[in-house]
């Protein structure tokens, strides 16, 4: 793995908001289909890094790069159409649609199909393909059921599988999860949990999980990083880097 | 330099007066959230008692005053926030300012309906009469107007600052702004500071409509709206504070009114600096403000640490209509319009032929507010300046190079998408409240500046834009134009629900969701944006030239940014996300004021009142009352037939369930199955 480019590389991401230094000086490599996770306590600087990466933050200082390119001036659509997907820690998701509608848009934003005159001469409807990417989809995050029920009336767990499925359906080649398990029972935990490494496996789609669940990590990671006050403390294995003392005192007080 | 402060000294009083305005606004945005764009007209209601008392009636000063600020200003403050704002503490800011843009189009409208509308000539002073020059300042002679602006204004803005910093109310206030959340478990009662905000806020607004009473030479109430250029003054000096600093906004309310007096003598009287950029300056200002101030961006952030307890937004109902109704529903339309065809070509009176003709006109419009406004989710109030420039230039077309009006209508539209694209790159880095007041901005500068010129609306005959014709037919009876803006209206129709079930319909709705969830799935959301600006503006643009087309000749006046802001409020009270709701609006808009015209002539403008009462409710039901009762009554009618299906059983089709129940065909388990 270490022979290769990394697929994602930021070297030195520093932001600063006001007089709060979130982020300092904090690199993140990720190879083609690893799994990373990142974790540690609440204020960390786990999701700035993320919107640092998908470029819904401006960091001061520091360079991104996405296999082998430099994206560093892109807005985050152009991220995104490079092949990084996202789901958010507070539910991101569009109120007014179905979970098909869901998908069906992230389908045609991949195509970048979004012309005015295709709609004005009614090109705008679902083509076979594109049923059946969605189709296809919908039962591998196990949400065929709901298919047509608006996310406004859906529960909070399938809300999340509706942000892994949205985000999936880009074809990334990385897939940034952002605490996917917040707010979910141990079941939902389970099914998330194996959905994502199955992803990550099968699909070889390289993933970043910010978790704060240690067993979901432990699954799903191949590799972890700890960070705290906006530094990077540890990184290596799992295990390795819950047995370092800096991460031990992080997470559980200066008096350990 | 003697003579630049002769110029830069009568300039203080004069900005003391977009000061207090400013002042107000932005206490009552720190405090409640909620933009006040009926700012002006509450201050414009104070004024209006107070003359009336103190000039007509013969009540003494102190009397009048007392009645006019210190009563029926903040009553009206205490009335808004407890029958309307304190309901919508966590709504949009859009549905707050569409609430205020209500109030904006309401206030004026009453006033005429309860005092007359007659104009009136006596204008009282406050404190010191505006005829004696108490003292000259160098050369500058300084009236009494000018003294008690000035004092009043100062000592009432140090009062406000004294209060937020040392009073026990002020300091309440302020944990309020910061969370009125957190300030409740406090103990602190936030409702009861949220209305003493409104209270002491429209108090300032009567205040400030007093003092300037001295600037005006008489008083129209059906144009209240002369205080415009107070409004676009009050707003930029709010917007140079951030909205956030009181004693900016003091300072940069007089700043403005110092820099318009010095600009006066500085350009030439008579150049063209002097008649197109000095009217257009305070717009210019007011945009480069709203654009270029970072601290503006955050202004809708919330930075209560509890926002998250918030309940979501309403959702739209969600339209669950039987799929039996379908059909009925069609085929009752279908005959419904032709129905309307026969009885317009046939038996209809000539009077009402033409007010439906208008109400046609006006849906082709108003399916440009559905556009911006119901799927882009922004509130654009420039619609009316997109129609006017329709109109002109098919009208300024026809006239110079004998161009078809039908052509005419075409290139209007395409100008005004052009401009609409223009005007989209420019407001592309904001969204929301910041973009609103751009395009209100712009409205006012059209209205002032643009539409005057004699090329475009001015001249004192107004523009002709004769009736279309094709070949040998002609449409200049208005029953056939009526018929040629029907089969346009519909061609506008369709092409507006294309877009809406297409790709960029999906984008946009999935925009109005989440700006950043669409931004990660790889939509571009500027791109997205300036598209559907585009569209509308051509879609105004040539529902203009047919208004023009069927008004005869028409003037600046006609696309006043006033009408801009009274046609969205009617179509969000109809309903703004769907076509239907355009139609809707259009017809109703020109059905009621031909109504209303067979009632007493002091009730003119009741119809902007009936539909400004409406766009209240636009923060519960963001789709529109009458689509909010129409899905209300479809759903009824649906759970009727379910109920008889239940009775009756084997006899129903597959209800709308059906549809869910094949997508589940491929069973869930998927996630299992990787685990082997």
């Amino acid at each position: 793995m270490g022979d290769h480019a990394p697929l994602l590389d930021a070297r030195s991401i520093s932001i600063h908001f006001g007089g709060l230094r979130a982020l300092a000086e904090v690199s993140v490599q990720v190879y083609e289909g690893e799994s990373l996770g990142i974790v540690g306590p609440n204020g960390a600087g786990k999701t700035t890094l993320f919107n640092c990466l998908c470029g819904q933050l401006r960091p001061d200082n520091g360079s991104v790069s996405f296999a082998g390119r430099p994206i560093d001036g892109l807005p985050s659509y152009r991220r995104a159409r490079l092949g990084i997907a996202r789901t958010f820690q507070r539910i991101e998701v569009f109120p007014e649609m179905t979970v098909f509608e869901h998908l069906m848009v992230a389908e045609r934003a991949r195509r970048g199909d979004g012309r005015l005159w295709k709609d004005l001469l009614n090109l705008g409807r679902p083509r076979r393909d594109e049923l059946e990417n969605v189709e296809e989809m919908l039962s591998l995050v196990g949400l065929s059921d709901v298919a047509m029920t608006p996310v406004a009336a859906l529960s909070l767990g399938h809300c999340r599988l509706v942000e892994l499925g949205r985000a999936l359906m880009l074809q990334p080649r990385l897939l940034m999860a952002d605490e996917p398990s917040s707010g979910l029972d141990t079941r939902e935990t389970q099914v998330l949990g194996d959905l994502l490494r199955y992803v990550q496996r099968e699909r070889s789609v390289a993933m970043i999980l910010v978790e704060h669940d240690l067993d979901m990590v432990a699954r799903v990671v191949d590799r972890a990083m700890v960070l705290d006050f906006g530094e990077m403390v540890a990184e290596g294995t799992l295990r390795e880097v819950m047995a370092n003392p800096e991460v031990r005192r992080a997470y559980l007080g200066r008096g350990a | 330099m003697s003579s630049f402060l002769d110029y830069a000294i009568p300039g203080i009083p004069y900005g003391c007066g977009f000061a207090l305005l400013a002042v107000g606004l932005v206490l009552t945005f720190r405090a409640t959230g909620v933009f006040n764009l009926a700012f002006g007209a509450q201050a414009f209601l104070s004024a209006f008692v107070f003359d009336l008392l103190n000039q007509y009636a013969h009540w003494d000063q102190p009397a009048s005053f007392a009645l006019a600020v210190l009563v029926v200003a903040p009553g009206l403050g205490l009335a808004l926030d407890r029958f309307l704002f304190r309901h919508i503490p966590t709504a949009s800011s859009t549905a707050k300012v569409v609430s205020s843009l209500g109030l904006l189009v309401a206030i004026p409208e009453m006033i005429p309906i309860i005092f007359g509308g007659r104009t009136r000539h006596r204008i009282g002073y406050l404190w010191l009469s505006p005829n004696l020059v108490y003292f000259h300042l160098g050369s500058t002679p300084v009236n009494g107007a000018d003294i008690a602006t000035t004092v009043i204004t100062l000592g009432v803005v140090a009062a406000l600052l004294a209060m937020f910093r040392w009073s026990a109310a002020g300091v309440t206030m302020r944990a309020v702004v910061e969370s009125r959340r957190l300030s409740q478990l406090e103990g602190v009662n936030a409702s009861r500071v949220a209305a003493g905000a409104w209270a002491l806020s429209s108090t300032l607004a009567g205040l400030s409509g007093v003092l300037l009473l001295s600037q005006s030479n008489s008083i129209d109430p059906t144009n209240p709206l002369a205080f415009t250029t107070l409004l676009v003054a009050g707003i930029t000096a709010a917007a140079l504070a951030s909205m956030e600093s009181i004693s900016v906004a003091l300072l940069g309310g007089i700043g403005l009114g110092v820099l318009e007096n010095v600009l006066v003598k500085y350009l030439p009287p008579g150049s063209v600096l002097a008649t197109g950029f000095l009217p257009s300056l305070p717009f210019a200002v007011l945009v480069i403000v709203l654009l270029a101030n970072p601290r503006l961006r955050h202004i809708e952030q919330s930075s209560d640490p509890m926002a998250s307890v918030d309940p979501p937004p309403p959702p739209p109902a969600v339209s669950t209509r039987d799929p039996r109704l379908a059909a009925p529903m069609k085929w009752g339309f279908r005959i419904l319009m032709v129905a309307f065809v026969a009885s317009v070509l046939t038996w209809v009176p000539g009077n009402w032929v033409f007010v439906l003709a208008q109400g046609i006109v006006f849906s082709v419009i108003f399916l440009s507010v559905t556009m911006i406004t119901g799927m882009s989710g922004q509130l654009s109030l420039c619609q009316a300046t997109f129609a006017g420039i329709g109109a002109f230039t098919a009208g300024r077309l026809a006239e110079h190079l004998g161009l078809s009006v039908l052509a005419g209508a075409l290139v209007g539209g395409l100008l005004a998408a052009l401009v609409g694209i223009v005007l989209a790159v420019v407001v592309s880095r904001v969204s929301g409240l910041l973009l609103t007041l751009v395009t209100l901005a712009f409205a006012i500068f059209a209205d002032n500046v643009l539409f005057q010129f004699s090329w475009s609306g001015g001249g004192i005959t107004g523009v002709d834009v004769p009736r279309p014709a094709i070949g040998p037919l002609s449409f200049a009876s208005d029953r056939y134009f009526l018929v040629l803006a029907l089969v346009i209206l519909a061609f506008c129709m369709l092409l507006v629900v294309l877009v809406q079930r297409g790709t960029v319909g999906r984008y946009l709705a999935a925009m109005r969701g989440s700006p950043g969830a669409a931004a990660s799935l790889g939509i571009n959301l500027t791109s997205t944006k300036v598209v559907v600006f585009a569209m509308s503006a051509g879609l105004a643009g040539i529902g203009g030239a047919l208004y023009g087309s069927a008004e005869g000749p028409i003037a600046s006046t006609d696309f006043s940014y006033v009408l801009s802001l009274v046609w969205v409020v009617v179509v969000i009270t109809t309903g703004a996300t769907t076509v239907e709701g355009a139609v809707q609006a259009g017809m109703a808009f020109a059905v009621l004021a031909q109504v209303l015209s067979y009632l007493p002539s002091r009730l003119d403008g009741l119809e902007f009142v009936m539909f400004a009462f409406g766009a209240l409710t636009y923060a519960k039901h963001p789709e529109g009352i009458v689509e909010y009762q129409k899905a209300r009554w479809l759903a009824r009618v649906s759970r009727l037939l379910a109920a008889w299906d239940a009775r009756h059983p084997g006899s129903g089709q597959p209800s709308l369930a059906g549809s869910g129940e094949t997508a589940s065909a491929a069973p869930a388990g998927s996630v299992e199955l990787s685990n082997g």
